[in-house]
């Protein structure tokens, strides 16, 4: 690991003013993904800015009946927290299906949410990787890819991201509130992450010195339920192959509201509007999720050696709907 | 600015003054710096367990801290769970168990139970805990230990034993908080 100054500010205008001012500097939350990237020479940061004890560690209630959870609240707090549990179900499941209990004790939220792709060659500083070295390729193509993205990806990079609690997220319309040098903003967390595009070594819109602050979330629907499932290799202690967040009322036998994230699909949480807007009204059975969520993937470009991932979302969406409309 | 920071701890109840390189992660400070070495370096990225310690009473893989990162903070290792001659009730149900082979594992999953228990004792659920109401405690069922304890690896394969252990010492400690 290349040598590196560390720097805790008390104030988070500091804290901003030191990335901000060099290109060589990066957050530091809990470390558990920035770490393990430096020992592999991922990352080579001159200096770390450690933000894990800014004032923003807490869950509060908003006003209007949401919650805003601050960037610093380490992910088993958040798991954990009674309204989190009894309001945003899926949110605590999908926090719960992350990594092990070790792991989140010491991962922040901001710091899951930027976490990087675990793209086997991106790992390796021995391979080239668009991500990693822009312009030098992207061996996962031809190569071991079984893993990695069957929607929104470029011929530059098919990487996946992996937070499962962004998922969540996308599903329960939050907001990521920023700070940077030139202010504050605020963006849907959809708007968050970006497809590869032609510029894959950016995973998300953040501007360099551009901090999260807090991730807001708006009241959880009336009378809707939510959840999150997620298919991976081992029962436990593994990133999804494919997973889902959705929130739904059934009003009458109909859908009334539905709102539908996949992991483990594109390099973000994948929002699958398409599949919302085909169950507005529809009659709330297996047959019209099935139908909704094959609209939403035949958008799906699978590759060699991951294209089972289609079958297994479109299976598992139906299954996760199903279950919150009760049909079992 | 330099690269090296002074960093303050309290291990196993002892305060530890040191002056680190910042690349140093807790695991190593422990095994490089103190002579602390029953926790184990394993794969040295978060991926096996065996570095697991409590930090301020909570369980975190030793070998992705920075030991920077954690001035004034509470560390407990394994060699600081026992008291004097008498071991932890997860230590001593690991024995009685026959909880493991070469026990390369055994020192985070031992940390690892200890935590486990008191996040179980706290009411946290876990993914193998079903959605109803929260409760005030959860029992480790044979279910939610195997989740629970799933940051663990164990290459020799005494997981039959080691769950059998923690149930156990949960159980015990359930009396003794009753
Ligand atoms: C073995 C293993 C298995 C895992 N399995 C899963 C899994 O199944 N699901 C899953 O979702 N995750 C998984 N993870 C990833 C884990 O969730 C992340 O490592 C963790 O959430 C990162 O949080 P952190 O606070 O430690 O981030 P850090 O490592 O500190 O930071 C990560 C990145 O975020 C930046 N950053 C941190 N905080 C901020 C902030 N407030 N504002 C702006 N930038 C910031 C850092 O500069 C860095 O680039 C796994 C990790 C490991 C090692
Ligand atoms: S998929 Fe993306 S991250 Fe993986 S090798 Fe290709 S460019 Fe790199
Ligand atoms: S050595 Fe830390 S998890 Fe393997
Ligand atoms: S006892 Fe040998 S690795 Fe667990």
């Amino acid at each position: 690991m290349k040598t590196f100054r560390y720097e805790r500010p008390t104030d988070p205008a500091a804290a901003i003013a030191l990335v901000a001012g060099d290109s060589g500097a990066r957050y530091l939350g809990g470390g558990t993904n920035l770490v393990d990237l430096m020992k592999l020479g991922v990352e080579t940061p001159e200096l770390l800015v450690d933000v894990s004890r800014l004032p923003f560690g807490e869950v509060e209630e908003t006003g209007g009946g949401g919650l805003r959870i601050g960037a610093a609240v380490r992910n088993s707090r958040l798991a954990t927290h009674m309204l989190v549990r009894e309001r945003y179900p899926a949110l605590s499941q999908a926090l719960l299906s992350g990594a092990s209990a070790q792991l989140r004790n010491a991962a922040t939220i901001g710091g899951n949410l930027l976490q990087r792709t675990r793209c086997l060659y991106f790992q390796d500083v021995s391979k080239p990787c668009n991500k990693r070295r822009p312009g030098s390729g992207c061996p996962a193509r031809e190569g071991v890819h079984r893993d990695l993205a069957v929607l929104g990806a470029s011929e530059h990079c098919i990487a996946t991201s992996t937070s499962d609690l962004a998922v969540a997220l996308a599903a329960l319309d939050a907001t990521v509130h920023l700070a940077g040098p030139a202010g504050t903003r605020s963006l849907p967390l959809t708007d968050l992450h970006r497809l590869p595009g032609d510029a894959p070594e950016r995973d998300t819109v953040l501007r360099h010195g551009e901090l999260i602050t807090a991730v807001e979330l708006p009241p959880p629907p009336r009378s809707a339920r939510s959840a999150y499932r997620k298919v991976r290799d081992r029962a436990s202690y593994a990133f999804a192959l494919a997973s889902v967040a959705a929130v739904l009322n059934v009003r009458d036998g109909a859908v009334h509201e539905v709102r539908l994230a996949f992991g483990g699909l594109a390099a973000k949480p994948w929002r699958a509007n398409g599949a919302e807007e085909a169950l507005q009204g529809r009659p709330a059975t297996e047959d019209s999720f099935a139908a909704a969520v094959r609209t939403e993937l035949t958008a799906c470009r699978p590759l060699r050696d991951n294209g089972y991932k289609v079958a297994l979302a479109e299976r598992l969406a139906v299954a996760v709907l199903a279950q919150l409309a009760e049909l079992d | 600015m330099g690269t090296t920071t002074a960093v303050t701890m309290e291990i196993n109840a002892e305060s530890c003054a040191l002056d680190l390189d910042n690349r140093t992660t807790l695991l190593d400070a422990l095994r490089e710096h103190l002579g602390l070495t029953g926790t184990k370096k394993g794969c040295d990225h978060g991926q096996c367990g065996a570095c697991t310690v409590l930090v301020d009473g909570l369980r975190m893989n030793s070998c992705l801290l920075l030991a920077v990162a954690l001035d004034g903070a509470q560390v407990t290792t394994v060699e600081g769970l026992s008291s004097d001659a008498v071991l932890h009730p997860v230590q001593q149900a690991f024995i009685d168990h026959d909880a493991f082979q070469c026990g390369y594992c055994t020192p985070g999953q031992i940390c690892s139970a200890v935590g486990a228990i008191t996040e179980a004792a706290s009411g946290w659920p876990s993914a193998a805990t079903a959605q109803e109401r929260p409760v005030g405690s959860v029992a480790l069922t044979e279910a939610e230990i195997r989740e629970r304890m799933s940051g663990n690896l164990c290459r020799c394969g005494a997981y039959v034993n080691i769950v059998s252990a923690v149930a156990e010492a949960a159980e015990a400690a359930r009396e003794a908080g009753r």
